[in-house]
């Protein structure tokens, strides 16, 4: 990747091998999908087999790719371009510190396995893996942008659904199965049919004490868990538009959550200024040369969409999670609804509540700040401006997780981690953690968590336990009274 | 992978709407760098209690499940994670269909890669098949119908490529290797 990277940028405009078709393609008004996918369309889709598309950067964790692997050398296959692929440890690591740095051996004999099994494969193929110790190792979905590898115009995909992140910088970015990661990892392309584009309009203002997460889940809320499928939504707007990085990332991570293939936001100069000077970033010519091209990648005024939907961000409230699904939440002052169907009345019973209930007041067991949704400094800073001078409450756990090593020693240059310890959160090592609770790190059956991350799916943070998703203000809120509560109740 | 054309089956029917991967194969048994023997584990929160027993009320673990291998779900099935292990776990157990109104992307494109096959029928038929457990089908892949019991039939469709890799049990990547002058041709003109 390296330095290749930054002519990657420049090469998406459409050659001359294509002129003929890129001319007739100048015709009309694109959207920034049909930019990106078109500039990496190998060969296009046809009746018979579907497009041959080029990806520019491929992303792989310890879960999803031994198989991967094993498919490659049993077909007697090499990695094509391990200069366009990036390893991290994440889903299934430790965030103990004692495991990561103290010398004690990994207590999950499976994910030790898992770890040496991907530093065996990535030694073996010439992928850089960013080891346990590596300062730069992170949840795969910070990492990418902190250092400076996601950039506009890319295609970007991983073994993991959150990929979708990455489209905060106006990149195609999507996952994959194991068979897929095969798939890229021999031939740098997959096999794609072309999505339908939803636009998601957002106007207006959060109000204080609302996040970019509350507004995604009313996004979800609003068009449902599979609302967005088959589809690539471009969020668009005055509010998105007014979001820094870490916020448009949590809105495009979100993206799966409501069924789409794809989240992203057209990149401007938030995201220049975000990308500027990260090690990975273009630099002197190189950058002006990518700047010009980046400019380029946003909707054309009269792109057309196959679907639209309109959100004022004024009418969003704290939101949280009352079901086992992320299209079931309400406004936290709100109340649940009523309804007496099947999968309804089973995802109350596994969350132990009941129709028409209110939540807030309700007792809380665990809270966790982490996950590819929001770990990154910003989010750390909002739980930690509510969590200072203030403890959490008798009898519940609050576990930190920065998302990658480089957020947890820029929060700590803060004095974050002061906040934290000081109100006796546990500050743990970078990692998926909680949010999906491989590497141990989970809560007892019948617990309830409020999480900062994605999913509330049954037996997601641990089997039996009960997931709340929230921002992490409203996460910090909840560990400060020990029952769920309204942040903006507690803010000065 | 198995080559499919016609399957035989009766159903066993999961109603539930957005089943989600995490269901399927629930995440502590990822840390595993193998795909085999992946069944053991399917369902594995719906189909054992706490202690590992089985449930016997769950419908999988009810004597007329065995054998089945036509698995009719609610709508929206296989939504969340893109865990591949969940159609490794189906197609360990012995489940080679899927049927629904409607099945999640990611879903969809692992299943076809491994040889379960993703079925999307209409609301009529869904609704037939959903009250009808244990109903004998036959799917045919190479007409892309689904025939009830009674001799009715529904379409399904199909795109042509994974339909042909199906009917034929090839995997994709033989013919992206075959695409790889074109890809190379790509890297050049694109300085990728």
């Amino acid at each position: 990747m390296r330095e290749s990277e930054a002519d990657g940028i420049q090469g998406d405009h459409p050659g001359p091998a294509r002129e003929p078709l890129h001319l007739a393609r100048l015709m009309t008004a694109q959207s920034m999908f049909e930019k990106i996918w078109r500039a990496h369309e190998v060969v296009p889709e046809s009746g018979e087999s579907p497009a041959v598309l080029y990806v520019d950067l491929h992303l792989i964790h310890e879960v999803t790719s031994p198989q991967a692997f094993t498919l490659l050398r049993s077909r007697g296959i090499s990695v094509r371009r391990p200069d366009r692929t990036l390893a991290t440890l994440d889903h299934a690591t430790p965030t103990d510190s004692q495991q990561i740095f103290g010398g004690v051996p990994i207590r999950l004999e499976s994910a030790a396995r898992q770890i040496a099994e991907l530093e065996r494969n990535a030694a073996g193929s010439g992928i850089e893996l960013l080891g346990l110790r590596d300062e730069r190792r992170g949840i795969v979905h910070v990492i990418g942008p902190e250092l400076g590898m996601t950039q506009p115009g890319m295609t970007i995909v991983c073994g993991d659904s959150h990929t979708s992140t990455h489209g905060a910088f106006g990149t195609l970015a999507f996952g994959i199965g194991t068979t897929e990661v095969g798939h890229v990892l021999a031939t740098q392309c997959l096999l794609q049919h072309k999505p339908k584009t939803l636009a998601v309009e957002v106007r207006g203002k959060l109000s204080r004490g609302v996040a970019a997460k509350d507004l995604v889940l009313a996004i979800i809320g609003q068009i449902g868990v599979a609302g967005g499928s088959g589809k690539v939504i471009e969020y668009r707007g005055e509010t998105i538009r007014a979001f820094s990085m870490d916020e448009r990332m949590t809105v495009c991570n979100m993206s799966i959550e409501a069924g789409a293939r794809a989240g992203m936001i057209a990149p401007d100069e938030t995201t220049f200024e975000y990308l500027r000077g990260r090690p990975q970033a273009p630099s002197g010519a190189d950058w002006d040369r990518a700047l010009a091209t980046w400019r380029r990648l946003a909707s054309d005024k009269d792109a057309k969409f196959d679907s639209e939907v309109k959100l004022d961000a004024a009418d969003v409230e704290p939101m949280i999670s009352y079901g086992t699904n992320p299209g079931m939440t309400i406004p936290i002052g709100g109340n649940i609804p009523m309804r007496d169907d099947e999968a309804f009345l089973k995802a109350l019973h596994y969350m132990g509540f009941a129709p028409g209930e209110a939540l807030a007041g309700k007792a809380v067991d665990v809270v966790f700040i982490g996950s590819c949704t929001n770990s990154r400094l910003s989010d750390l800073r909002a739980a930690a401006d509510l969590l200072r001078g203030r403890k959490v409450a008798g009898g519940v756990r609050m576990l930190v997780v920065p998302g990658s090593q480089q957020v947890k020693r820029a929060a700590e240059a803060e004095g974050l981690h002061e906040v934290f310890i000081g109100a006796g959160a546990e500050w743990r090592e970078s990692g998926c953690s909680m949010c999906v609770g491989i590497n141990g790190d989970t809560a007892a059956a019948g617990r309830y968590v409020v999480s900062t991350s994605n999913r509330n799916f049954e037996g997601r943070q641990g089997q039996g336990a009960r997931s709340l998703l929230a921002s992490p203000v409203t996460a910090a809120a909840a560990a400060i009274t020990g029952r769920i509560t309204d942040p903006r109740e507690l803010m000065a | 992978m198995q080559a499919i054309r016609r399957i035989r089956s009766r159903t066993i029917v999961l109603p539930a709407a957005n089943v989600d991967t995490d269901q399927v194969f629930p995440a502590r048994f990822l840390t595993t760098t193998s795909r085999q023997g992946l069944g053991l584990a399917l369902f594995a929160d719906w189909r054992f209690d706490a202690s590992g027993g089985l449930r016997p009320e769950f419908v999988l673990n009810r004597p007329e499940s065995a054998g089945c291998s036509i698995l009719v779900a609610g709508r929206n099935f296989g939504g969340g994670s893109s865990r591949e292990h969940a159609p490794w776990a189906l197609l360990d157990y012995g489940i080679r269909a899927v049927i629904s109104t409607s099945i999640a992307d990611i879903f969809f494109n692992n299943a076809v890669k491994n040889g379960l096959l993703p079925v999307i029928v209409d609301e009529d038929t869904h609704q037939w098949l959903l009250t009808h457990p244990g109903a004998e089908l036959e799917i045919d892949l190479e007409a892309m119908t689904v025939t009830l019991p009674d001799g009715r039939r529904a379409e399904f469709p199909m795109e042509a490529f994974a339909r042909h890799c199906l009917l034929h049990g090839v995997d994709e990547l033989g013919y992206l290797i075959s695409c790889l002058p074109a890809i190379e041709a790509h890297e050049r003109a694109n300085a990728r």
